[in-house]
């Protein structure tokens, strides 16, 4: 599994679409530091950012390379190579290269700013943790639309919806239940519809972080009690790996099935 | 001879002058007068009574007769928790340069560590209370001044807490400078017109750091009132100005910057409301005028909610808030104008520092939010950012003359000399 990890990581470190990645996330993270000279408003903007656009990129970039390489996984798969090892290989590879173009594009702008001596730091460090984990839910996620798909267009248009459900429609969804249930005690369905969908859940976790004036409203007090207190955090994180490791089950089963 | 005679006369004449304008008594425990108490029965009328450093364990102190009670190097009176302390009972009195600490606490009785009754022209000043229950009470006493004392208190519940400094139906009196914190509200005003409340610091109190009610034609300028527990709450009162004041960091489940109720033809200019959970929530208030407010880093600047009238909003800065303008009713009546809104994305095509495009500072969201508080939760979310962009396009549950026409390009920088 290491050896195909490592064969697709630099296959792909060295490919242009993760230099153009990297290098968008180094001029975004550049021009918004030094246009804005406000670090906090900073890390709001690139919150708005990576929770829209790293799981897009994580879905497209994780479909497109599952079919381009489809020539080089049936190579592979008349090797005495195991099957799981070779898709989880491969996916690995994908997400940590991802991952890797997010955390250091942003990283360095941020270092030469000076984060290291600012209290900012750990909204930082959760923004990139937050991103590198819906990086590898959403590719885990295109492996699996693309892994049962056999065809591209369709394979692509699962993905698109996949990502519009989890950005947009599911919000949609959750409000109009809250606003048709308004006479309910909401505060409870509210924290579960939010631990379900891992974007709110990241937006929500680095919310508290900043926005915690406005959240701290006599509703924000139960969302601030059980998000800010450890064993918030824990079950975040925890839900959040849970959303890694189910679809990394399902990748290395439906490859162990799968006809080719 | 002649100069020892000249000497003489001198002195005679000094004895005299003391004698008949003005004497001095001192009191310390190597004195012949050893009690504050006693040391005001001896004087009359114009005295000073001079009170060495030390510790007086005495309660009830009245003060009967327009005297000076003068502490020299801070001394102490300690009440040992057993009831009310300094009373002033005539007028023209000065209190000055006390520690007083261990005032009593009753569930029946409002115990203070300095009272005044009915008296005028009196001056408290430079004192430092400590562990009490009310602090400066003054009771339907007219035309004095409270300055520069140190209130700290230790209130842990709002039942069994009193107040910094207290004026019940006062009229003309100047509280500046003072210190209050930790008690439960640090000034609290009732049914007291024309009172001057100037350069004050009231933080870490329990429930309110500024409290009026009933209370007409009053001016509060240069205080901070900074992390208590519900902000500053202000009701019922007509033709009061605020200006110059710092509204801070008053964050909690129900605190506000500066909680408005019944509030009419005021003016609130030149304050700042800085990182609070709402900076203003205003019920029921009219013709206001706020201009030159910097509002920064609040969850929400403005709250309002319901009838409220003729306000004009001109000429501030909301910055960084979560929502700048919260709305609940589909009127609006309100002026909102040339005020400098960070959230503005519109244009300034002619470059005269007037954006082109009308800012709409109520969203969808918060209009949401007002109705089902829950949604709070959806803060930030890209579905929201497109329900409130469609909203800002074509207007349906937000009013749609809530608009500020001519938003400033830039941060308006306040005159504020």
């Amino acid at each position: 599994m290491f050896k195909i990890l490592k064969y697709s990581f630099y296959d792909l470190v060295r490919s242009r679409w993760s230099y153009v990645y990297f290098l968008f996330y180094l001029l975004l993270g550049a021009v918004l530091l030094f246009l804005n000279n406000d670090l906090s408003k900073a890390v709001i903007t690139l919150m708005n950012v990576i929770i829209i656009l790293v799981p897009l990129i994580g879905t497209i970039f994780g479909v497109m390379y599952y079919y381009n390489s489809r020539e080089f996984t049936e190579l592979l798969l008349a090797q005495p190579v195991k099957r799981s090892s070779i898709f989880l290989g491969q996916y690995f590879g994908v997400a940590t290269s991802l991952s890797m173009s997010l955390v250091i594009g942003l990283g360095i702008p941020f270092i030469f700013y000076g984060i290291f001596n600012s209290n900012a730091i750990w909204d930082f460090s959760l923004l990139l943790v937050t991103g590198a984990f819906l990086t590898f839910i959403f590719t885990a996620l295109a492996f699996v639309i693309a892994l049962s798909n056999e065809n591209r267009i369709k394979g692509f248009g699962y993905a698109i919806l996949l990502w519009l459900f989890m950005a947009v429609i599911y919000d949609g969804i959750f409000l109009m239940s809250l606003l048709y249930f308004e006479e309910y005690p909401l505060d409870k369905f509210s924290l579960l519809a939010t631990m379900l969908n891992p974007i709110d859940l990241s937006r929500v976790m680095i919310l508290l972080k900043l926005d915690i004036s406005a959240l701290l409203g006599y509703t924000g007090a139960v969302f601030q009690k059980f998000f800010g207190t450890n064993f918030g955090l824990i079950l975040s994180s925890g839900i959040l790996i849970l959303w890694v490791l189910v679809p990394t089950f399902f990748i290395w089963r439906i490859a162990k099935r799968k006809d080719f | 001879m002649k100069k020892a005679l000249h000497i003489f006369v001198f002195l005679l004449l000094l004895f005299c002058t003391a004698a008949g304008w003005a004497k001095t008594i001192t009191v310390c425990s190597s004195c012949s007068v050893k009690t504050i108490q006693e040391g005001i029965a001896q004087a009359s009328e114009g005295d000073t009574v001079l009170v060495k450093q030390g510790i007086y364990k005495e309660i009830n102190i009245t003060i009967n007769k327009s005297i000076v009670l003068l502490g020299e190097n801070l001394p102490t009176i300690d009440g040992e928790d057993r009831g009310e302390i300094i009373k002033i009972v005539a007028d023209n009195v000065t209190v000055d340069g006390f520690k007083i600490i261990n005032v009593g606490t009753s569930y029946t009785e409002d115990y203070a560590a300095v009272r005044v009754i009915k008296r005028d022209g009196f001056l408290i000043q430079n004192l430092e209370l400590e562990k009490l229950f009310f602090g400066i009470y003054l009771e339907k006493s007219n035309n004095g001044k409270v300055l520069n004392n140190k209130i700290k208190g230790d209130a842990v519940n709002e039942y069994n807490s009193g107040n910094g400094i207290q004026l019940w139906y006062c009229k003309g009196v100047e509280v500046r400078g003072n210190t209050v914190e930790n008690v439960r509200d640090g000034i609290y005003l009732e049914f007291s017109d024309n009172i001057l409340i100037s350069h004050n610091h009231s933080k870490n109190n329990l429930r309110y750091g500024l409290h009026f009610m009933f209370s007409n034609h009053d001016i509060y300028e240069y205080n901070t009132f900074e992390n208590n527990g519900a902000g500053v709450a202000v009701m019922f009162s007509k033709f009061v100005d605020m200006n110059h004041n710092i509204f801070k960091e008053n964050w909690g489940t129900t605190a506000f910057g500066l909680l408005l109720k019944e509030i009419n033809d005021a003016k609130i200019t030149n304050n700042v409301f800085q990182e609070n959970t709402v900076g203003i929530n205003v019920e029921g208030s009219n013709r206001i005028d706020y201009s030159h407010n910097d509002f920064i880093s609040n969850g929400w600047a403005i709250k309002v909610r319901g009838a409220c009238y003729a306000n004009s909003y001109v000429q501030n800065n909301f910055m960084y808030n979560s929502f700048d303008i919260s709305y609940n009713s589909g009127i609006n009546d309100n002026v909102f104008n040339s005020n400098y809104w960070s959230n503005y994305a519109g244009y300034d095509l002619d470059k005269n520092g007037v954006g082109d495009v009308p800012y709409r500072p109520v969203k969808l969201f918060s209009y949401i939010v007002n109705r089902t508080p829950e949604a709070i939760i959806m803060l930030r979310s890209l579905f929201i950012d497109i329900i409130d962009f469609s909203e800002k396009v074509s207007p349906v549950f937000t009013p749609d003359n809530l608009v500020d026409e001519h938003p400033k390009m830039r941060k308006i920088n306040h005159d504020r000399s």
